[in-house]
């Protein structure tokens, strides 16, 4: 059955609502990281927190919600699992990016090494990795690249606790996860402010790839139809 | 699982098993090429490492040499289902899907750590390597190692059976899964190599780490097995 298309004059509307909110959201968590104190021992360095944490949160909420849609695509056939499990995994990618970026530039100037192999830092790489490889997959798996990916991301969706949990278990060079529980009022707010910009356009760019397959979803089923009917008139 | 889903799970590792054991196609191939990328790491290495250094280098090479060459195996093995659309006879055969991945896993771990036996030995040669100090410990290591490895390597090797661009893509999405089980079977090697190592309390603990893995991707590869395969 053909799905009925939203007038692409509404959804302009709202994307632009969505990115004027976002665009506010980012200015006001940048004024409240530059107003926010200074931490006594790294001093200015310390503000790539408030970029470095949301964008690994970012990294984990999308490994689930790609392990989400994988679960709906392989065990229900939901098409739609399928389309938000590659869009997730996509965003996971970047924001995983920026991880790996940020977190080395900020480990330089507070160990002086850019790199150590240590629990958090290894399984986030490794998770970072797992979400290449479902795009990989899904580009040139072939015929079963859709059901491959899927379960590559359940795979991935394990690797989420130990990233999270490997400084309790493991001795780590890395800070604690009870370290946003223990900032002072000034950090605090900045990084929740931080954090709801940040995730507010995990949504939006969600929202805009999740469109862009749904365009294509529907171009293909268009395309069926029109074979049919060619079939249909011969 | 009743009986007959382990008379299945049997049937099927014990054929991949014969023919294997009538043609030792993947014993060789695996073997010889694991063999190679065993020297190869010994030369690049060896001007590199010093003698303290020895056990460590040894549980690298030789988890490395197993997982580079493993993909061998598991392309093999599912690859031989393609031949005359053996895949469809058996995926339409009264066997259970599980009990065709735990076959097709049983196989493959089998022979995996046939050559990895051999590989230890010439580890241990190049290396100059206690590798039997810790025989049960190391039988132990071996096998959930390799079972770990093989849990995830079969359900992807099934994925790719019709895709082009298989041989490359498999390594790509194995070994980024597969990397706490190489880290944890290397410490947990190493330490055994180790001489020098006061107790095997950090074998003992990487060896719960595999367990625990192993049982995780098991039952994640039982999971979505089906779902994978039912596309064929």
């Amino acid at each position: 059955m053909p799905t009925t298309p939203s007038s692409p004059a509404r959804n302009s509307t709202r994307l632009l609502v969505a990115c004027g909110v976002t665009c506010l959201l980012f200015l006001l968590a940048c004024l409240a990281i530059a107003e926010a104190p200074l931490e006594k021992v790294m001093g200015m360095v310390q503000k790539i927190f408030y970029f470095h944490v949301p964008c690994a949160w970012l990294l984990m909420l999308s490994t689930l919600v790609c392990a989400g849609g994988s679960v709906a695509y392989l065990f229900r056939g939901s098409e739609r699992g399928d389309r938000i499990a590659l869009s997730a995994a996509e965003l996971g990618v970047l924001f995983g990016m920026c991880v790996l970026v940020s977190g080395p530039l900020w480990a330089k100037a507070a160990w002086g090494v850019y790199w150590q192999w240590e629990a958090r830092l290894t399984s986030s790489l490794l998770l970072w990795l797992m979400l290449v490889a479902y795009v990989l997959a899904r580009r040139y798996g072939g015929a079963a690249a859709r059901r491959l990916a899927a379960s590559l991301a359940l795979f991935a969706a394990i690797d989420i606790p130990l990233v999270y949990f490997s400084v309790r278990f493991f001795r780590s060079i890395h800070p604690q996860t009870t370290v946003v529980s223990t900032l002072v009022p000034g950090m605090r707010g900045a990084f929740w402010l931080s954090l709801l910009a940040f995730t507010v356009l995990w949504f939006v760019l969600m929202s805009v790839r999740l469109s862009v397959e749904n365009a294509q979803a529907r171009i293909v089923e268009l395309e069926v139809l029109l074979d049919q009917a060619e079939e249909n008139k011969s | 699982m009743t009986g007959s889903f382990w008379r299945y799970t049997l049937l099927i590792a014990g054929k991949d098993l014969r023919i294997e054991g009538k043609s030792r196609e993947v014993l060789y191939t695996m073997g010889f090429s694991a063999a190679l990328v065993v020297l190869v790491f010994s030369f690049a290495l060896s001007n590199a490492t010093d003698p303290a250094q020895g056990p460590i280098t040894a549980a690298g090479v030789l988890w490395a040499a197993t997982l580079f060459t493993g993909t061998v195996a598991l392309a093999r093995v599912l690859d031989r289902e393609r031949e005359n659309e053996a895949i469809r006879a058996l995926l339409l055969s009264p066997a259970p899907r599980a009990a065709i991945y735990l076959g097709k896993l049983i196989a493959v771990s089998l022979l995996m750590i046939a050559v990895e036996v051999v590989l230890a030995v010439i580890v241990g040669g190049l290396f100059s390597t206690g590798v039997f100090a810790h025989p049960v410990w190391l039988a132990l290591v071996l096998l959930l190692g390799t079972l770990g490895f093989a849990s995830t390597g079969v359900v992807f090797s099934a994925a790719l059976l019709r895709s082009r661009s298989r041989d490359a893509l498999l390594g790509a999405l194995l070994f980024p899964i597969v990397i706490p089980v190489l880290l944890a079977a290397s410490r947990a090697t190493a330490c055994m190599f180790d001489p020098l190592s006061p107790d095997l309390e950090p074998v003992a603990f990487w060896v719960r780490f595999l367990a625990a893995t192993d049982v995780i991707y098991i039952s994640l590869g039982l999971w979505v097995f089906e779902p994978v395969v039912s596309g064929e």
